[in-house]
């Protein structure tokens, strides 16, 4: 079947069986393989990407369901040279180590800023509940959402 | 060098991450070479079962699938390679892929090959194999009873070997004890899950007759030596390429059968393979951590010095070795005696067969399962003798004058002071603070409790005598024409940082930027031989080897300066991009037009060479130990058996810092894991054999929202070993962890009389503990 994405800001067509995920649209079809796999079960979020503006767990919408949308992946965050204040924080903070997760887990913290302009600790860690990242222990990762988030408030 | 560094010690943030956060690293899966064909596997169900016949005929018959291939057609490839074997250990084959039985769930029987990656699962599903389920063994204890369902049919039992370890007289020592605890303690067997799973893809060209491998593995010139072997390829005709890895904790530290499978293929068909493991079969088939359940006797006396320490334990092997299956256990019994003055310790271990994926390095691999013991009975000895925990472990500490320090395990710690990292976590803490604290919320109803965790570890592993071989990390620094300077390190970091650590240590070396130093790991084609990153040696071996290369590009670039100087090379100084003589520095070129001197090769100095490129193969003289000292401020809720962690203080002396924002990534993540697995991981197997948590729904792995914030300090006491002083920090925070998190929540339920639950300490079983002595 044919479908229509707008990724990161350019709109591609596809041809695609039904059944395809977005996941594997982006990375095999696409060629944008900064979104990453790591349970298939919508339960780790290391293919989070932004869907009409929402945080979605890339390897649990099919393809088609994007038919038509907006899509935002890691590739499309920073603005030409300029990386992203996410972005910019978790390097500032070590806020990674093997970068698995790190891009889902970027695009779930912008969700959650766009939300929550000012969000305490407890509150992102709640808010990233859904992105599991084993090298951290997630410290670094909260001080990070929490200085991008200042620094978009500003 | 003369001057101050002015990058080794300072916290400089990653130069890896640009591409991390961009989303332009590539791992394994992100390669695509054109004509790509894709591998799945059709794995057993089973924890034990015989094939009675396997129909491959549908699959091969689907669309876009081009091969499948069975036992039969794969039986040219060597078995599994196993090492770190004690004497008299049954030593079983892992075939590539099982023939007339499989022994543990995710035992692969048949491997398919399509042109997509849906196809190709797809046609996995096609596949008929008619099993026999046989009876699985599962529990240790059980294993060993006769009449037990035995693993392997070849084999008397389901014993994989006997291992002891014993120094001074533990039977005198408990004799002279006045005083003797006793616990059954569990090490429950944990995953490591890596975030991403294992991948594979292999490229023969036949033309060049040269394989390519990308694999995600800490070890890439391991795989290339063992798996030329396997396939039977020279292994200079083979390039394996650990790219971006996702992970690692010791689960990558293994050549596994799709490594050998894809290059085989890819041999056979000529075309690139390639294999990404699912969640679920990275559950099934990667290697598990601990799987100990021992029996431990602590003789004391009266004023609490430790007189002797007995560990007999069975040992979960798994239903065949991995790379270091039992080597691991080994470094439990290295790892007996812990920061304390045992003079008597003994640990018999018996390894055991089960139905299951097999246990090998998991962060920290057997010492935490040593210091998890020992700080386990710590405790319960202070609640026998009365002693405050503090009390209890300072009274067995050695002084810092005793170091290098013997212990009866036969090991030389290297330097220590035990007792200063302990009073910094107590002021940190506030002790006595935390234990008025403690009495106020008893008042309340509340249940706080404080624990402890005094550890050291076994660290920059090794010497290659000690570790049976290759313990050593080479290293080439090569200074470019324009002064740029690459590092080639035979290690292979997958998240540590060491292309920032490294290029440290070389710009302070050589007086040029950090930025001006590029490190390349991974590549066997690019790198000198190495050994790999595992056991906390990247920096303190791999780093080393760096420190010595470079010293000797130095040491030929001075000759150049000296000889354009006409002054004496030991008189030459390297400093903010010059090159310079001290005692007259007028006398100054830059780096870059020294570094050309020698590619020019106008003039050579005397006995010189041109070029500026060096190899070290850096062989440590001892392991590294560290040390520290947790501290853990616990709640449970009786009422749901629900433990909060209101504080985290950990002190970890790692010996020096080449960077500290790398080293406090390290000990977060370790004490996460090191956390986990003490309140919520545990891998659950049924009678028959099956995972029943093999999914991140069901297995309780750290959340951000289950974890506190960590106050992390730092003393330093630096090394001899090596050059850089540093100790290694990649395991301390595992290691020191589990038992402050779990001393902490049974010293809040000592109200109720309990002294020992063991891991994980789920609500549950924390709930019914309580409801036990309430009742």
């Amino acid at each position: 079947m044919e479908i229509n994405i707008s990724i990161n800001g350019e709109s591609r067509t596809f041809d695609v069986e039904p059944r395809t995920l977005l996941v594997h649209l982006l990375r095999d079809d696409a060629g944008l393989t900064g979104t990453h796999i790591a349970c298939e079960t919508s339960i780790c979020g290391a293919c989070t990407v932004l869907m009409d503006g929402k945080a979605v767990k890339s390897c649990t919408v099919l393809a088609a369901q994007a038919d038509g949308c907006a899509v935002t992946t890691i590739e499309g965050l920073a603005n030409g040279d300029q990386l992203h204040p996410l972005q910019e924080q978790f390097w500032e903070k070590h806020g990674l180590q093997c970068g698995f997760c790190t891009p889902g887990m970027i695009l779930t913290a912008n969700q959650l800023i766009a939300s929550n302009s000012n969000p305490t600790d407890e509150e992102i860690r709640h808010g990233i509940e859904g992105n599991i990242c084993r090298c951290t222990g997630y410290q670094n990762i909260v001080d990070a959402i929490s200085a991008a988030a200042a620094q978009m408030r500003e | 060098m003369a001057q101050a560094p002015k990058f080794i010690g300072a916290p400089i943030k990653r130069r890896d991450d640009p591409r991390l956060i961009q989303g332009l690293a590539h791992y394994v899966d992100d390669f695509n070479p054109h004509g790509t064909l894709h591998m799945a596997m059709v794995r057993s169900p089973y924890g034990k079962a015989n094939i009675r016949s396997v129909d491959v005929s549908k699959a091969a018959a689907a669309e876009g699938v081009v091969a499948v291939y069975t036992h039969e057609e794969t039986k040219g490839i060597g078995p599994v390679p196993v090492g770190g074997l004690v004497p008299d250990a049954k030593v079983p084959e892992q075939p590539i892929l099982a023939d007339k039985q499989t022994l543990f769930a995710g035992e692969p029987v048949v491997a398919v090959i399509a042109e997509t990656r849906y196809g190709a699962r797809d046609a996995a599903d096609l596949v008929d194999i008619d099993y026999e389920p046989l009876d699985a063994v599962v529990d240790l204890a059980a294993a060993m009873e006769s009449g037990s369902p035995k693993v392997h049919d070849a084999y008397e039992s389901n014993e994989a070997f006997k291992w002891g370890i014993a120094g001074g007289d533990v039977e005198a020592g408990m004799k002279e004890a006045d005083v003797i605890v006793k616990e059954k303690i569990t090490n429950a067997r944990v995953a490591p899950l890596a975030l991403e799973p294992r991948g594979v893809l292999a490229h023969y060209l036949p033309g060049e007759d040269k394989m390519t491998i990308w694999t995600s593995t800490q070890v890439p010139h391991k795989v290339r030596t063992l798996v030329a072997l396997q396939i039977g390829m020279p292994e200079n005709r083979m390039r394996v390429i650990a790219p971006e890895v996702g992970g690692g904790f010791g689960s990558k530290l293994n050549i596994y059968r799709e490594e050998a499978l894809a290059a085989f293929v890819s041999r056979e068909l000529g075309v690139p393979i390639k294999w990404v493991e699912s969640r679920s079969e990275n559950f099934m088939t990667t290697i598990h951590g601990r799987g100990q359940v021992g029996d431990v006797e602590m003789g004391l006396k009266n004023d609490g010095t430790i007189t002797a320490f007995r560990y007999n334990v069975l040992a979960d092997c798994g239903a065949y070795y991995q790379l270091l299956t039992v080597a691991i256990f080994t470094l439990t019994g290295l790892m007996l005696p812990g920061p304390y003055k045992i003079e008597n310790i003994e640990m018999n271990a018996t390894g055991v067969f089960t139905n299951k994926v097999a246990t090998d390095a998991y962060r920290g691999a057997g010492r935490p399962e040593a210091t998890y013991i020992l700080e386990r009975m710590m405790d319960i000895a202070a609640i026998e003798l009365g002693m405050d925990p503090v009390e209890i472990r300072r009274k067995n500490f050695p002084d810092k004058s005793e170091f290098p320090f013997n212990t009866s395990a036969g090991l030389s710690y290297d330097s220590g002071d035990y007792h200063q990292a302990l009073d910094l976590a107590l002021e940190a803490a506030d002790y006595s603070g935390m234990r008025a604290q403690q009495e106020e919320a008893r008042k309340d109803g509340r249940y706080l409790g404080i624990g402890f965790s005094t550890y050291v570890e076994i660290c920059g592993m090794g010497p290659s005598a000690a570790l049976g071989g290759q313990g050593w990390e080479s290293a080439r620094v090569r200074v470019e024409p324009t002064g740029k300077a690459t590092v080639f390190s035979g290690a292979s970091p997958h998240g540590q940082g060491q292309q920032t650590s490294f290029a440290q240590i070389v710009a302070d070396g050589l007086g040029i930027d950090v930025n001006d130093v590029t490190v390349i790991h991974g590549d066997t084609d690019v790198v000198p031989y190495g050994v790999g990153t595992f056991g906390s040696r990247g920096t303190v071996v791999g780093g080393s080897a760096v420190v010595y290369a470079r010293d000797k590009v130095r040491a030929k670039m001075a000759k150049f300066a000296a000889m354009e100087f006409e002054a004496d090379e030991n008189d030459i100084e390297f400093e903010d991009g010059k090159v310079f003589v001290r005692s007259a520095p007028e006398k100054s070129a830059g780096f870059a037009e020294v570094a050309m001197m020698a590619y020019s090769a106008i003039a050579l100095p005397e006995d010189t060479d041109p070029g500026l490129e060096e190899t070290h193969f850096f062989e440590p003289s001892n392991f590294t130990f560290p040390f520290g000292t947790h501290i853990v401020l616990a709640e449970v809720d009786p009422e749901t058996g629900d433990v909060e962690i209101l504080r985290y203080v950990a002190v970890d002396d790692v010996g020096n810092m080449i960077n500290p924002l790398l080293v406090h990534g390290q000990i977060h993540g370790g004490i996460a894991q090191g956390l986990g697995q003490a309140l919520e991981e545990e891998m659950i197997y049924g009678e028959g054999g099956q995972p029943l948590n093999a999914s991140f729904m069901h297995y309780a792995l750290p959340k951000a929202s289950r974890l506190p914030r960590f106050e992390l300090l730092h003393t330093t006491t630096p090394t001899d070993v090596n050059p850089l002083g540093a100790k290694g920090v990649g395991e301390a925070g595992t290691i020191g962890s589990t038992p402050a998190v779990v001393n902490a929540v049974l010293d809040a339920l000592s109200p109720f009389g309990i002294t020992h639950i063991d891991m994980p300490l789920r609500p549950e079983r924390l709930w019914r503990a309580i409801a036990e002595k309430r009742a």
